[in-house]
């Protein structure tokens, strides 16, 4: 089985976001990045459907800047065998990162038969990938699954819907998957994986040799800026069990009086 | 004047609320709105009153559950029929795995979960949060028409005045063909509320709930007032809520009209996930607790006191 898992690169969700003094983006130069947190998921998904089909490969695709490795580094580590990179800026917009997707992994000569990715990128936070990527290789897509299992010729998967309510899909392979937390339980790369994921084989592209150009540019972004900053809230000290009942009596009247909330 | 659909799913018998947010914000352009299978009198009424000129209800084969395939196939027979310039829907959890699916059928693009958008002329310009809110960018579409947006639910609000129009209904019967991922089943939720992401008032517990069993004085709150309870990431990660209920940039980005956080200290990924919050009130024992610098109101005390005390009141100001 052919299992392509595509992955991307995202500052730490504890990274103070500024904007670029220009507004056309953020400024990247002191980010500490990691593997989008979701796709840490799928790369676990990858090794565990590798480990119950014999004779399986895991390809981990990104495309994104050449700053940092770290994202393919540490899907290798887990266990992937090769990765490829397809070098392009880390503000390119999710069509033109389908394209390119689409483009790497039949430049790579193999037939995907699973395609995994994490349900979103905590960066840009468009949930857009997975579909189109999908789409345009013409496979059925599930995304936000937390659970799957196959069967002899066919996969279970489950999806997470409003309410925490859950659809179940089954459906044959060549599919691709997108994955949310729950659906397992990510391995941490041991040391001797992460030496030996140093050489294991990274192919690097450029966005034309993987059959991206400027035309296929679907959004044109401009203007970050931080949201404002809220005026200071009132504070009422409840930590004397003698004032509680007159704080919490207080503040539930401004929320009907003053914030008319309720 | 653009030429506009908009999709709108149907819960209980009303469109979604955002499919009414999206069709006050579009008074002056041509609004039409598409529904899957029948139409029923209360929700053709509602559409028209919002200001759609026309509902096309679209039935076939394999549309009575949604999937991926199916829905985005129907769609785009009636979107190449009709030459729409802008095609809305709101960032539900249909919509947001539809529309990608869609907008790359027609080879077009799209901006995900707007919580802002305004029309220069015929050119749309939205404005989304990334990095789960911690910045905004304005946004526009390239390429070819139509262009595909999703808006975020209670970002827009509801309009204060609407042109009702004709709201005039038709079938239209799509051949969608085989369906490779369908959906054998659905399992109901733990929670008959609202989603998160639509709720209009949200309590969630953090950390300092210490166990799951807790999250019982938050539900207690929730039922007097008609809210969804959530959690920040630290009590999901120690398993006291399960992540369906998470807020934050790893859960779920909400705003709601009230948030009420509980023993959540307000760490940076939990506060980009709830700040679009219109009224926000924190309960934390430590006065110097990052929430409260987010908080319209902020009560330092013990969560274990004062949510009790809180569900009394409101109790009494709702007449419970």
């Amino acid at each position: 089985m052919n299992i392509f898992v595509c992955v991307k690169q995202v500052p730490d969700t504890e990274t103070k976001i500024v904007p670029t003094s220009d507004g056309t983006f953020i400024e990247t130069s002191s980010i500490k990045w990691i593997l989008n947190p979701y796709d840490e998921y799928a790369v676990e998904q990858a090794l565990l459907m590798q480990a119950a089909n014999a004779g399986s490969t895991v390809t981990v695709l990104r495309v994104g800047s050449l700053k940092d490795t770290e994202a393919l580094r540490t899907a290798m580590a887990m266990g992937a065998d090769d990765s490829i990179l397809i070098e392009a800026p880390d503000n390119l917009d999710s069509f033109m990162i389908a394209k390119a997707l689409k483009g790497a992994i039949e430049k790579s000569g193999k037939k995907p038969d699973l395609i995994l990715t994490g349900k979103q990128a905590i960066d840009d936070d468009c949930l857009q990938v997975p579909q189109i990527l999908a789409q345009m290789l013409d496979l059925p897509s599930v995304a936000v699954v937390v659970g799957m299992s196959q069967a002899a010729d066919s996969i279970t998967v489950k999806r997470e819907i409003d309410g925490g309510a859950i659809e179940i899909y089954e459906l044959k392979l060549p599919a691709l998957i997108a994955c949310n937390k729950g659906i397992n339980t990510p391995r941490y790369a041991s040391l001797p994986g992460i030496m030996k994921a140093k050489k294991k084989p990274l192919v690097q592209h450029k966005l034309a040799d993987v059959g991206v150009t400027d035309g296929d540019k679907r959004l044109k972004y401009s203007g970050f800026s931080l949201p404002p900053e809220k005026p200071a809230g009132k504070k009422f000290d409840a930590s004397d069990a003698a004032k509680q009942k007159d704080v919490v009596s207080q503040v539930v009247g401004l929320l009907r009086t003053e914030a008319k909330v309720i | 004047m653009s030429k506009v659909l908009i999709f709108s799913e149907v819960s209980n018998d009303h469109p979604k609320s955002v499919t009414l947010e999206i069709l006050g914000r579009l008074t002056g352009h041509e609004c039409e709105v598409a529904v899957m299978n029948n139409l029923s009198g209360n929700v053709k009424t509602e559409l028209a009153k919002f200001g759609a000129s026309k509902i096309h209800c679209l039935k076939g084969a394999n549309l009575d559950k949604y999937s991926p395939e199916g829905y985005a196939k129907a769609l785009k027979e009636l979107i190449t029929k009709n030459n729409y310039d802008y095609v809305f829907a709101g960032a539900t959890s249909v919509g947001k795995d539809l529309f990608p699916r869609l907008s790359s059928m027609h080879n077009s693009g799209m901006v995900s979960e707007v919580t802002n958008f305004i029309f220069e002329g015929d050119k749309f310009f939205g404005t989304r949060p990334l990095f789960a809110g911690k910045c905004y960018a304005k946004v526009e579409v390239l390429g070819p028409k139509p262009h595909f947006v999703t808006v975020r639910p209670n970002a827009l609000g509801m309009p204060t005045s609407n042109s009702a129009k004709a709201g005039e209904a038709a079938d239209v019967s799509v051949d969608i063909g085989a369906i490779r991922a369908i959906v054998k089943e659905v399992v109901k939720g733990t929670s008959e509320k609202l989603d998160l992401t639509e709720a209009n008032i949200i309590v969630s517990g953090g950390r300092a709930m210490k166990e799951a069993a807790n999250f019982k004085i938050l539900n207690e709150l929730a039922d007097v007032i008609g809210a969804t309870v959530g959690a920040s990431r630290a009590a999901v990660d120690s398993g006291f809520a399960p992540h369906a209920m998470q807020v934050g940039q790893t859960g779920k980005t909400v705003s709601p009209s009230l948030y009420i956080a509980c023993g959540i200290s307000g760490a940076i990924q939990h506060l980009a996930g709830m700040r679009t919050s219109k009224v926000i009130v924190a309960i934390n024992t430590d006065p110097e607790a990052p929430i409260f610098t987010k908080a319209d109101y902020g009560i330092v005390g013990d969560l274990f006191q004062i949510v009790p005390l809180l569900t009394e009141e409101f109790k009494k100001l709702l007449g419970k």
